[in-house]
């Protein structure tokens, strides 16, 4: 039952180590539309060689660009991308916060002014290092657990 | 260094060069702001202010500047106001009113409605207060005051009372005070003492700060006691209330061991925080901070506006 049957990948993405039961809240952010058809793999609670659960996605034929990738650290902070080619790894890296978040996640303040009708998309910037925080750039007010408001 | 064309959303958009240019500023437009001299400076130049909230003394201070610099004003308020939030976007109003006008005053209450105004127009905005977010031109006419008054503000000890928990003035206005190296000393009932991100700020920022909760002790110390509004729906009950609204009632006896030249300050309007008869000490300074927004709003839009 550990051994997770999916093809390996001959080109395309790979992210490993999605926090367990997230890989369906990380689609939306990978801009793949609906013309996409070549090949997308989810495995969901799988379990690690550290024996911990985990998601993974597989997209075959499409390599995701590094800046894009930044964005699922809002979910899923651990995530790793591998780049394949011809069945190999030429390019691995972890997902990194990036410094501004766009239209991903929702402004805590309910009175603020971006969670009513107005015709923007929310806009989070980073406002501290280490523990990394985020502001609203319109409110100003200091985020806390990001994850819980994914649009 | 020029301030043409800018927007003034937040104090921490100023640095600390363009504070005291705005501060100099002010010092310079006093007298036309008593109406004293004549500045047609604006003329021509038509302000929009839109008060999407009420606040009478934010909003006349606006149009009063703008006419003594030679401007005119068109202006949203009360009813009107309300029924625009309703009927249409702020993005909307924000892009008509830039037609009609040179500069916008916004005060709104949702917090960012400021920003987001100055993202939609080409003209410049000045927040006016947007709900319980910044409030700048309280803070410049605060920081403004305390300077006429006792020059170098580093050098000050600066007391902050009253409600510390909600009150967004005092918020900015310590963030401000901490940049400029004054001491300040804290002092509220703990259910409304400061707010941690506001310390955390001020930590990070190395600003000299102690958090009390009697406020007579600190009375002897310090060059300015700047208190603000206690409102009752903060506390639980009214015998809660009347507690704190009594132990935070500054009176004329009080500063009797005040240092002669100390100031006490307040935004107004007040409720019971100063009893009236400070008014008569010569420590009162509220009323001269009131008439402050004048010349600092004067100031504001002449940068803002021309060279
Ligand atoms: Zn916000």
């Amino acid at each position: 039952m550990k051994d997770v049957k999916i093809t390996p990948l001959r080109n395309g993405t790979v992210i490993d180590h999605i926090k367990p039961g997230m890989a369906l809240k990380i689609l939306p952010l990978l801009n793949i539309d609906q013309d996409y058809s070549t090949g997308l793999s989810i495995a969901m609670y799988v379990q690690s060689k550290k024996h911990q659960l985990k998601d993974i996605v597989k997209i075959e034929d499409k390599e995701l660009h590094h800046k894009e990738m930044n964005r699922l650290a809002v979910i899923t902070p651990n995530a790793t991308i591998s780049i394949i080619r011809d069945f190999k790894v030429v390019k691995k890296f972890k997902v990194k916060l990036p410094k501004v978040i766009e239209g991903i996640v929702r402004c805590e303040n309910i009175n603020c002014i971006t969670n009513g009708k107005e015709p923007v998309v929310s806009k989070l910037v980073r406002a501290q290092e280490d523990p990394v925080k985020f502001k609203c750039y319109y409110c100003g007010r200091i985020q806390n657990m990001l994850e819980k408001r994914i649009i | 260094m020029s301030l043409k064309g800018r927007d003034i959303v937040a104090i921490t958009d100023l640095d600390m060069d363009e504070i005291e240019t705005i501060l100099n500023e002010a010092q310079k437009m006093v007298p036309a702001a008593r109406g004293e001299v004549k500045n047609d400076s604006l003329s021509g130049m038509i302000l929009a202010a839109l008060f999407f909230e009420a606040s009478t003394r934010t909003r006349l201070s606006f149009e009063t500047a703008m006419h003594r610099l030679g401007g005119d004003v068109i202006t949203i308020a009360g009813q009107e106001g309300s029924s625009l939030i309703k009927g249409e976007t702020l993005a909307d109003t924000i892009r008509m009113a830039e037609g009609y006008s040179d500069i916008i005053a916004i005060r709104h209450p949702k917090e960012g409605a400021a920003r987001l105004s100055a993202t939609f127009s080409k003209i410049p905005v000045i927040n006016g207060g947007d709900g319980a977010g910044q409030h700048p031109t309280q803070t410049l006419l605060d920081l403004f005051t305390i300077k006429q008054n006792l020059g170098d503000i580093s050098k000050l000890h600066v007391t902050i009372g009253g409600d510390l928990k909600y009150g967004r003035t005092t918020h900015s206005l310590s963030l401000a005070l901490g940049r400029m190296g004054a001491r300040m000393t804290f002092v509220a009932p703990k259910r409304i003492q400061m707010v941690d991100h506001i310390l955390d700020d001020l930590n990070r920022m190395d600003a000299s700060f102690d958090v009390v909760y009697d406020i007579k002790e600190t009375i002897p110390d310090t060059d300015v006691l700047y208190m603000t509004r206690i409102q009752k729906e903060r506390f639980p009950d009214e015998e809660e209330y009347m507690k704190v609204a009594g132990a935070f009632r500054i009176t004329a006896e009080m500063l009797e061991p005040a240092k002669k030249k100390m100031i006490v300050m307040h935004p107004l309007p007040r409720i019971d925080e100063i009893h009236h008869s400070v008014d008569a000490t010569p420590h009162a300074r509220y009323f001269q901070q009131a008439f402050n927004g004048v010349p600092v709003r004067m100031a504001l839009l002449h940068l803002l506006l021309e060279d």
